[in-house]
């Protein structure tokens, strides 16, 4: 699969990359490619570095060493081209706590160049899509935990982005909202370039194409779902992902202690 | 219909949000009453018995002290705090025009609030025949100033999450740029330090530049003092936020 991926549609390519915080490696020498059409399940223990490498994917951290280039754009050389290729959500879902939800996507649709029909066409695409039409005239604070995540996800894909980057999209979400979000991302996955964090094994097998997984700031797996389970010996009849994890993550984290 | 520039759209969500919970209005009342109090009854403007504003641009470098911290340090510690710091410097903005849309939406609400004080400028004139000139060149004089004030606490908001630490330290160094301007402090350093490094520190306040202009007379000096130290610290904001990515 790897050998035979079209350049062209290679979305994501980070070679390298390193983060070292005052002498601590939070990140050491990962490697990501994502193609079109393909959904990527970052997993790790907590404090494993998927945040710092999401961030750098993102640009909003610059990599001690290594580089990241979406859409063909490196995010160093031409940050702003760049950042047009992707949506981002970033850890927690952040956004502005005293705007409505209206007033904040309009906002961000202004910040992405998007106006007049264009905007109002988008806005109204997004909200049907992540089901935030009866929220539109309420301030964001006053959201709960689910619809603020709606809200993140919505400002990441007001663009409709050939990339999307998000740390841990369903985090705290019922599980209603998990299957709902799930299938949203899966459908988007069809077209677009994906990369989520997560520490559910079973979003890995639900949503993504391919799970990398990263322990103590380092790849220690990359293949598909099915490959990754299937490292689990004969012997382990359930939870068989979850043996996986737990081997690859221990044995790791031994070696780096 | 052209898109606006950047730095408009991250400058006028900015200015909005002050004016999203109360405490925007309650800063503005408690300017223009302290503004009031100040020229009136500190500023002596009836003892004097003379038609003017000297009293209130006289007290402004103090009134902007605990004002323009307040407003400034929510710039940058706020969107920390908040993490939507993630977002904005995400968006495909260049980063020199969100810090200078964040610094002028500030510099807007303290120009709202100068604005604000237009029925002392009002009253005066009922009360006598003020040099108009003078008045004008007084308000252009504290915009400035609380321009410099602001983009000092723009570099330090983007150092902190905590918009106290943001406050307390911005307040102490726009305190300190304006204590170097007066003769007591000024005569302390010329007893031990050569006339020239005095003179720097005279150079370098805030105040002196203030009262130069203050006076009626717009200098180019001073204009260049007060445009390049925005101009730097606004640039140095970028530069820390920038920074802050690699650290």
């Amino acid at each position: 699969m790897i050998q035979t991926r079209n350049q062209m549609a290679l979305l994501i390519d980070a070679i390298g990359l390193t983060k070292t915080f005052g002498g601590i490696r939070a990140v050491d020498d990962v490697s990501i490619t994502v193609s079109s059409g393909e959904v990527v399940g970052f997993l790790g223990p907590n404090g494993a570095g998927k945040t710092t490498t999401m961030r750098m994917l993102t640009g909003f951290l610059h990599p001690t060493a290594g580089s990241v280039r979406l859409g063909g754009v490196d995010i160093d050389e031409d940050p702003i081209a760049a950042r047009r290729h992707f949506g981002y959500l970033p850890e927690g879902a952040p956004a502005y706590p005293d705007m409505t939800v209206r007033e904040y996507l309009n906002f961000i649709a202004a910040a992405r160049g998007i106006a007049g029909t264009e905007r109002r066409a988008a806005i109204d695409t997004v909200a049907a899509r992540v089901h935030l039409r009866g929220v539109m005239a309420q301030t964001i604070e006053t959201l709960s935990k689910g619809f603020k995540r709606r809200v993140g996800i919505a400002q990441a894909i007001l663009h409709d982005p050939k990339v999307l980057i998000m740390d841990e999209p369903t985090d705290g979400l019922d599980p209603n909202q998990k299957h709902e979000v799930r299938q949203l991302i899966r459908e988007m996955g069809k077209t677009k370039a994906i990369v989520l964090s997560t520490h559910i094994l079973e979003e890995v097998e639900a949503v993504c194409t391919r799970a990398v997984v990263i322990t103590a700031g380092r790849v220690v797996f990359d293949g598909t779902p099915s490959e990754f389970e299937a490292r689990a010996p004969a012997s382990v009849t359930r939870h068989r992902m979850d043996h996986v994890f737990r081997e690859l993550t221990a044995a790791a984290a031994e070696v780096s202690a | 219909m052209s898109a606006p520039r950047p730095f408009v759209v991250v400058a006028s969500r900015e200015l909005r949000s002050y004016f999203a919970t109360p405490l925007a209005g309650v800063f503005l009342v408690v300017f223009i009453f302290l503004a009031g109090i100040f020229s009136f009854s500190l500023g002596g403007l009836y003892e004097r018995g003379q038609a003017d504003l000297r009293p209130f641009f006289q007290f402004a470098p103090w009134l902007f002290l605990f004002l323009a911290p307040a407003v400034s340090m929510r710039l940058w510690a706020e969107e920390r705090r908040l993490g939507t710091v993630e977002i904005l410097t995400t968006l495909p903005l260049p980063l020199w025009q969100v810090v200078l849309g964040k610094f002028l939406a500030a510099w807007g609400f303290c120009v709202l609030a100068l604005v604000a004080t237009v029925p002392l400028w009002v009253t005066v004139s009922w009360l006598g025949d003020p040099d108009h000139g003078a008045i004008i060149a007084g308000y252009a004089a504290a915009a400035m100033l609380s321009g410099v004030y602001l983009a000092i606490g723009s570099v330090i908001s983007a150092f902190t999450k905590n918009q106290v630490i943001a406050f307390v330290v911005t307040a102490v160094a726009c305190f300190l740029s304006l204590l170097c301007g007066y003769p007591v402090v000024l005569d302390f350093f010329k007893g031990w330090l050569p006339d020239g490094v005095a003179d720097a520190i005279a150079g370098v306040s805030i105040l002196t530049h203030y009262q130069s202009m203050m006076r009626g007379v717009i200098e180019l000096r001073d204009a260049i003092y007060f445009v390049s130290a925005i101009v730097a610290l606004v640039t140095a904001t970028a530069i820390t936020i920038d920074w802050r990515k690699a650290a």
